[in-house]
């Protein structure tokens, strides 16, 4: 939600009709102008108009604070008064540190943590600095000390494996520097890959988090504040693992804590969206507690070296099967070159069997195909029917009870550390990051 | 009261609720539900951050502490956007038409383009912490008696969540209000005198009421603000009766002119807020005020110079002191007590004494006690002392609640400007030329001119004119009307009348529809039935809708006797009462004329009783 909101600046423009109109009446964005109809005049600031509207129209923000959108056919506008395009942010003013405190870093990669509002135009800034993330969120400051960077400023969608290989590398770096938790702030579209890569790529002795919000960090409902005051206890926590923290219901009262290879987004919009899959979360944060599933094994603070391996293949290709599915699709992969296909199977693992033409091709080309269900809860199994079968026979990889995301995430790593394809079949069957488990619950479905 | 003198200043707000199929940014019907909820939500608001300037983290875990919210939703009747869990769906363009009608009824300019903004409310009424709104039009006036009064803004927005209860650890709403299409009204602050802005609101709610908008208790809300010259600028809300109204201003203006008078004669004796608090404990210790007695701590704090006026009056039964306590009840206190009104309520004047003694007051001073647990006792005392110091202000900017018996009571400190930004989940909606100019081309016509024409067009009375045009019928009339020769005054009378003292009674005449009201009015019209049997029969029809009427009609035995079983009848009554024709002759007939009616009530013609009646009288003097 609201993604949009902090590339503002980017996306918004008068366009050819109204801009040629404001230059000429020579007027811009900040001022505050009259514009004169036949029968109305107005008076307000000029805002910037978002490029998706209609031309032939400017947007002034009045003085009850409303904005207007104005057809400026026949109008004439007068400068009332020259404007600045507002000034955001605050001094940077330098936050103590103190020695009894745990040394958190936090990592932005894109979404708005916080942002700030300027009531004079209605515009909506991202606010990356320590300093802001602390002024919307002061009870940080009795948590930990904070180092806080932004990394990269982009959309979860736009999410890319080589944005993996930077993120891991700089959270490896504030590990060596003695950071004693870490909290990666993300959009939620695809922080689940997030997860999932970053558990392959690091083994780590201290917590690394990652969070996000459902409903942007401007509003005051926002559920950024909770995930981001529970990550930062996470991160102090003794689960030295890469996890995923955000709200376990639709209140504001709890988080759970979710293994990164095991979690998936699974609503467009609700708070609670993230859900442990095939597994149980691993603990509940509630105000000060952090209650630990004691069915859970996990690694803890400190049990391992920090280790990082961020070598990763980017041509793996993920294909969804579907009625009516062609050849065509393997095909292209293969003629393209990649290394690695990643599919999304109907119920145990099934495509239709006139697809195993394309997959021997695929074999024979050593291209690693590993195969994942759609039903997202369960586990492949091919020997239970004939295409099943031809598909083992063809040398598909099972992706066990992976989720599809976390199997292609892995795919890609694995595919980076080798490329022999019996070993690339021995790493994917073998649990490396919790992403693997050996037996089936009754317990974990839809909760 | 010399308004004109005092330089009285009054403008109005008006909410309206409008009647739309589905809310405003979602498709859940606009209809509050009485029900058990389904699911309760808990969450939290904080305030974002420009609101906030330097980080003062006691003032901030203070705001945080006070925002803790529960939400009752439903699985069916309410969704996840009014919970702040989906975005909004698209405006409600039905609204957007309703708010065009009403923009140009009051003769407003419509905007070229509506934009969604969202304008922060941290009090939890709003699940999101803002209520989203729109401008649909500016520059409106109304010409009143009293002149010419701007209409500056119509507004659309949405309603917020109905309030159930408030402890001291949360507030709990109800999500079914919340997202209910309003129209909002506001004039320009120009009225001089109480009668004009009553006539305001009058013809802007006629306005309203001749558009799709909801009626009944709680569907209009009227905010008016107050100020004379010397006081300050006061929202009044919820100004449910017009007829209080003239009392609601001059109680106001009553209370404006004492706090003026209070500010110059603390001024006078050099008064002043005393910081420290004391502790009470030790004078109360054996005290036989239930209250104080109970209480886990007593505090007070010594306003010097305020004695006497504390306890004055600055509207009919409410003193400053009320004032004060109403500061102090924002902290969670059922009240203070204050030295101008004591000894009273189980503390004696020996305690009084005492505790002037040791505080060492004089008469002019004046003591505030609070009795509650430490920490709600210091916080409320913190409050008095704010509104004590504000008091050499004279009067304040707030907004107050209207009382039922035309007081005020302090709500909350007037909101500076609206904080308002882009609402970026819905994109702006551009009002077509095209749109606005049907409209303006169909626009309803107004209640006053509408009465007039159906007194004229169906020889209508006054009265009943007025009630077919004030209980929103006249469509219905005029509906049904076209396919009868029936006569207007009983069709109009049993839609004015009939139907809804029926509906009193209890029976569902959300069956009757114009169809059937037709149906029914034939009959009457082919001499089926008589007039006088339309309400039975129509209360057999709200009991078994799916019927065919006049077979209804037959089966409840509320047909029309054919003539010759009247004139049976009716010979026989003439028979048993042959003496008293005899004694009377033909002023037997009013009594006679009784009996038969009583007899044959609802199963014959009044004419054509009234003519055997007579005849048969005739023929009994003729033997
Ligand atoms: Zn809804």
């Amino acid at each position: 939600m609201d993604k949009r909101k902090y590339l503002i600046g980017d996306l918004m423009s008068y366009k050819k009709i109204s801009k040629y109109f404001l230059d000429n009446s020579n007027v811009s964005v900040g001022d505050t102008i009259t514009i004169t109809k036949t029968d109305i005049e107005y008076k307000g600031i000029l805002l910037d108009r978002n490029d998706n509207s209609e031309d032939g129209y400017i947007v002034l923000k009045l003085d009850s604070g409303y904005n207007i959108g104005i057809n400026i056919e026949n109008s004439e506008v007068n400068l009332v008064e020259k404007g600045n395009k507002p000034k955001i942010g605050y001094d940077n003013k330098q936050i103590a540190k103190s020695d009894k405190k745990e040394n958190i870093s936090i990592i932005s990669t894109g979404g708005t943590v916080s942002s700030i509002i300027d009531y004079k135009t209605g515009a909506v800034h991202p606010a990356f600095t320590a300093e802001d993330l602390l002024k919307a969120n002061p009870e940080l400051l009795d948590l930990a000390n904070y180092e806080v960077k932004a990394l990269y400023n982009i959309l979860s969608e736009n999410m890319k494996p080589e944005y993996w290989v930077e993120a891991s590398k700089s959270i490896a770096d504030d590990i060596s520097s003695g950071s004693d938790g870490v909290v990666v702030a993300h959009g939620t579209d695809t922080l689940h890959y997030t997860s999932a890569a970053l558990s392959f790529m690091l083994e780590t002795p201290v917590p690394i988090v990652i969070t996000g919000a459902q409903r942007s960090s401007d509003r005051p409902s926002t559920d950024a504040s909770l995930n981001l005051i529970n990550s930062v206890k996470v991160a102090k926590s003794n689960i030295g693992e890469v996890v995923v923290c955000m709200h376990e219901t639709l209140d504001d009262s709890s988080c759970l804590v979710h293994q990164g290879t095991k979690v998936r987004k699974m609503h467009t919009s609700r708070r609670d969206t993230f859900r442990s899959i095939n597994t149980e979360p691993i603990a509940t944060v509630k105000n000060d507690n952090i209650i630990i599933n004691s069915d859970y094994s996990y690694f803890k603070r400190g049990k391992r070296d920090l280790r990082l391996n961020n070598d990763i293949e980017y041509k793996v290709g993920y294909i969804k099967s579907f009625p009516g599915i062609t050849n065509e699709l393997i095909d292209y992969h293969i003629d393209k070159g990649y290394k690695g296909i990643l599919i999304e199977g109907t119920g145990l693992g099934h495509i239709p069997d006139y697809i195993v033409d394309s997959i021997k091709r695929a074999k024979e080309e050593n291209i690693a195909i590993v195969m994942s269900s759609q039903c997202l809860y369960g586990r492949v199994n091919m020997n239970v029917y004939s295409t099943g079968r031809k598909l083992v026979d063809a040398d598909i990889i099972s992706g066990e009870d992976m989720t599809p995301e976390t199997a292609y995430v892995k795919l890609c790593w694995v595919l980076g550390q080798s490329n022999q394809i019996n070993e690339v079949k021995e790493l994917m069957n073998k649990n490396i990051a919790g992403e693997i488990s050996s037996k089936s619950s009754v317990k974990n479905f839809l909760n | 009261m010399d308004f004109d003198k005092l330089g009285l200043k009054m403008g109005l707000e008006i909410h309206q609720q409008l009647n739309t199929m589905h809310k405003l940014f979602c498709p859940c019907k606009t209809e509050l539900i009485d029900k058990d909820y389904d699911n309760i939500i808990k969450r939290n608001l904080r305030p974002t951050q420009s609101e906030l300037g330097e980080i003062d983290r006691a003032a901030y875990a203070e705001s945080i502490q006070k925002l803790n919210f529960k939400y009752e939703s439903y699985n069916s009747e309410t969704c996840l956007v009014e919970c702040d869990d989906e975005p909004p769906y698209s405006l409600n363009e039905e609204a957007l038409e309703i708010s065009i009608i009403i923009g140009e009824l009051l003769n407003m300019h419509i905007v070229d383009e509506f934009h969604t903004m969202r304008k922060q409310v941290i009090d939890g009424s709003n699940t999101g912490g803002f209520q989203r709104t729109g401008l649909v039009a500016t520059n409106g006036h109304l010409d009143t008696p009293y002149g010419k009064v701007i209409i500056e803004s119509l507004g659309l927005e949405e309603d917020a969540c109905r309030r159930i209860e408030t402890t001291d650890d949360f507030t709990e709403f109800r999500l079914d209000r919340l997202g209910i299409p309003l129209a909002e009204i506001t004039t320009d602050p120009s009225m001089h005198h109480p009668e004009q802005v009553r006539e305001v609101a009058y013809m802007i709610g006629q306005i309203l009421r001749s558009t799709n908008v909801k009626r009944g208790l709680g569907t209009i809300r009227q905010d008016v603000n107050i100020s004379i010259e010397k006081g300050a600028r006061v929202e009044i809300k919820g100004v449910q009766n017009l007829d209080l109204f003239n009392k609601i201003v001059e109680n106001e203006i009553q209370r404006q002119l004492t706090l003026i008078e209070i500010k110059d004669e603390l001024k006078s004796r050099n008064a002043k807020v005393i910081e420290e608090i004391y502790d009470l404990d030790e004078i109360f210790e054996n005290t036989e005020s239930k209250i104080l007695s109970s209480a886990e701590s007593i505090k007070g704090i010594v306003l010097k110079g305020f004695g006497g006026l504390i306890g004055k009056e600055v509207q009919k039964g409410r003193r400053f002191g009320t004032e004060i306590a109403s500061y102090a009840k924002k902290r969670g206190v059922s009240g203070i007590f204050h030295t101008d009104e004591l000894p009273a309520y189980g503390i004696s004047s020996n305690e009084v004494e005492k505790l002037k003694k040791s505080l060492n007051l004089d008469e002019n001073d004046a003591i505030i006690i609070v009795a509650h647990n430490e920490k709600i006792a210091i916080s409320a005392l913190e409050e008095v002392k704010k509104r004590a110091n504000l008091a050499f202000k004279g009067v304040l900017e707030e907004t107050r609640k209207a009382l039922e018996d035309g007081n005020t009571e302090y709500m909350r400190p007037l909101p500076t400007a609206n904080r308002m930004y882009l609402e970026t989940d819905i994109p702006s909606f551009k009002i077509e030329k095209k749109l606005v100019k049907s409209i303006k081309d169909n626009l309803p016509e107004l209640p006053d001119v509408k009465k007039e024409r159906i007194i004229n067009e169906y020889k209508l009375s006054e009265d009943l004119a007025n009630q077919i045009v004030k209980k929103g019928i006249c469509d219905d009339f005029e509906c049904i009307i076209p396919s009868l020769k029936l006569d207007s005054i009983t069709i109009a009378s049993v839609l004015a009348y009939d139907i809804p003292e029926i509906k009193r009674e209890g029976h569902n005449t959300y069956n009757l529809d114009n169809n059937k009201l037709i149906s029914i009015f034939s009959l009457v019209e082919n001499g089926k039935i008589s007039k006088d049997a339309i309400s039975n029969l129509m209360i057999k029809v709200c009991e078994s809708p799916n019927s065919n009427i006049e077979k209804i009609a037959e089966d409840n035995n509320l047909t029309l006797l054919s003539e010759d079983k009247v004139i049976e009848i009716i010979s026989e009554i003439v028979k048993n009462n042959a003496k008293m024709i005899e004694e009377r002759k033909m002023s037997a007939m009013g009594p006679l004329m009784g009996m038969s009616m009583k007899k044959l009530k609802g199963k014959a013609d009044g004419s054509l009783v009234n003519k055997v009646v007579k005849d048969e009288i005739q023929k009994q003097l003729n033997t």
